[in-house]
């Protein structure tokens, strides 16, 4: 009999977006910004972490993160956020039932707040 | 009139235990031919060792699902003209997350045990509808249900792709469809490889070549199982 095509190796194609639908962006999306502000969790509790070890150790890590690369990142978990939150509503909403046959319209929608939340945080943290 | 265009056929093969590549053939075709019927030409003039499954030509035995230039097709219905240009290339390969048995063949077995085992009806009630409209609940005419059984929905769910344990659309839609959620079926459904699994990406919807829209069906059999289970923590029969 012949073997089962599915390998662990293919854990790396869910993010092959080629040749693939909206609602296939949409899922490799979720995933990417769920993955990336987990990540950011982990930091952001070792940066409170940083809390524990006095005045001055939080301040020279305040300053640190005042660096333009630092206002990029944070930036990139803003914009994570809003797309995986807003998505998130999406899927869970359609998720039973609910306006399933309009879920392409609905991710346009929703990404769109998520643009235009993420170009007004862009402009209040580069502006400030 | 006809046209011709100069089209090369890439075509996955597989043999055995030998490692697979890829056969080129050039043909001449007419656009508006099917994408089968330039595999049935190259097994009948060029190469007669290239297997691959067809029956009906009219999409309905639902046996001639293959990926062509890397969307899920069901070959009979599909013109070459949708798929390529003149001068083009169709890659054709066999459907994804099913074994591969010989060249263009996958082994569908597992698949249609699982459509039988959630009660998939292959022939529904046609629900004859007269002049205004209403319809005949004591109409006894069949016709074959949506689903063909051709498997694309589970070549194109990226969920599919991770675990061969992942009931997939079409089995999830059959049990949508059937309606009957009796204890055996909900075992198999109400899972995590069943309807839970699903992650919204909606592929299958987009491949299906026969309007069953399994992904709606996945959410609809969700809210079922919901329901019954908020039925069930009450107490209501
Ligand atoms: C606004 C609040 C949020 C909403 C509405 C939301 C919604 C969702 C939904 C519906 C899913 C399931 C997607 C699927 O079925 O594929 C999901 C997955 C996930 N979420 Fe969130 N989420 C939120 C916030 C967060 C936060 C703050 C984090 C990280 C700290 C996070 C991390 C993840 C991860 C890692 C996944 C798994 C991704 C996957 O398996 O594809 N989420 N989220
Ligand atoms: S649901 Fe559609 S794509 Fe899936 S097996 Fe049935 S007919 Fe084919
Ligand atoms: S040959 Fe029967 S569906 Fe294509």
């Amino acid at each position: 009999m012949a073997e089962h095509p599915q390998k662990p190796a293919n854990l790396i194609k869910w993010f092959d977006p080629r040749n693939k639908s909206l609602g296939s962006w949409a899922f490799i999306l979720n995933r990417i910004t769920g993955l990336g502000l987990t990540l950011y969790l982990f930091l952001h509790l070792i940066m409170l972490g940083q809390l524990a070890r006095g005045p001055e150790a939080y301040d020279g890590f305040i300053a640190l993160v005042k660096n333009p690369i630092f206002l990029v990142g944070e930036l990139l978990v803003i914009a994570a956020a809003f797309i995986h939150g807003l998505n998130g509503i999406r899927i869970g909403i359609t998720s039973f039932g609910i306006a399933g046959g309009k879920q392409k319209q609905l991710f346009i929608g929703l990404m769109t707040v998520a643009v235009i939340a993420i170009v007004y945080f862009a402009i209040r943290m580069f502006t400030h | 009139m006809t046209q011709t265009w100069h089209v090369t056929y890439e075509i996955f093969r597989k043999k055995g235990d030998q490692s697979t590549h890829y056969d080129r053939f050039e043909m001449k075709v007419d656009p508006d031919e099917y994408v089968l019927d330039g595999i049935e030409r190259i097994w009948a003039f060029h190469d007669r060792s290239l297997v691959f499954s067809h029956a009906c030509h009219h999409s309905t035995c639902g046996a001639c699902g293959m990926v062509v230039n890397g969307v899920e097709k069901l070959t009979c219905i599909t013109p070459i003209r949708s798929v390529t240009k003149d001068g083009g290339v169709i890659r054709v390969q066999p459907m994804r997350n099913f074994p591969v048995i010989s060249d263009l063949s996958v082994d569908m077995t597992v698949f249609y045990q699982r459509m039988e085992s959630v009660g998939h009806q292959p022939v529904v009630s046609v629900g004859f509808e007269d002049s205004k409209g209403k319809l005949d609940s004591e109409d006894d005419l069949l016709r074959l249900s949506d689903c063909i059984e051709c498997g694309l929905c589970i070549s194109a769910c990226p969920i599919a792709l991770t675990t061969p344990a992942y009931l997939g659309p079409a089995v999830l839609a059959g049990a949508q469809q059937s309606g009957d959620l009796n204890p055996c079926v909900l075992e198999l459904v109400d899972s995590e490889n069943g309807a839970w699994r699903c992650h919204s990406a909606y592929e299958c919807t987009e491949v299906c070549p026969s309007h069953v829209d399994p992904a709606w069906r996945i959410m609809d059999l969700r809210k079922k199982l919901v329901a019954r289970r908020i039925k069930k923590f009450f107490g209501v029969k």
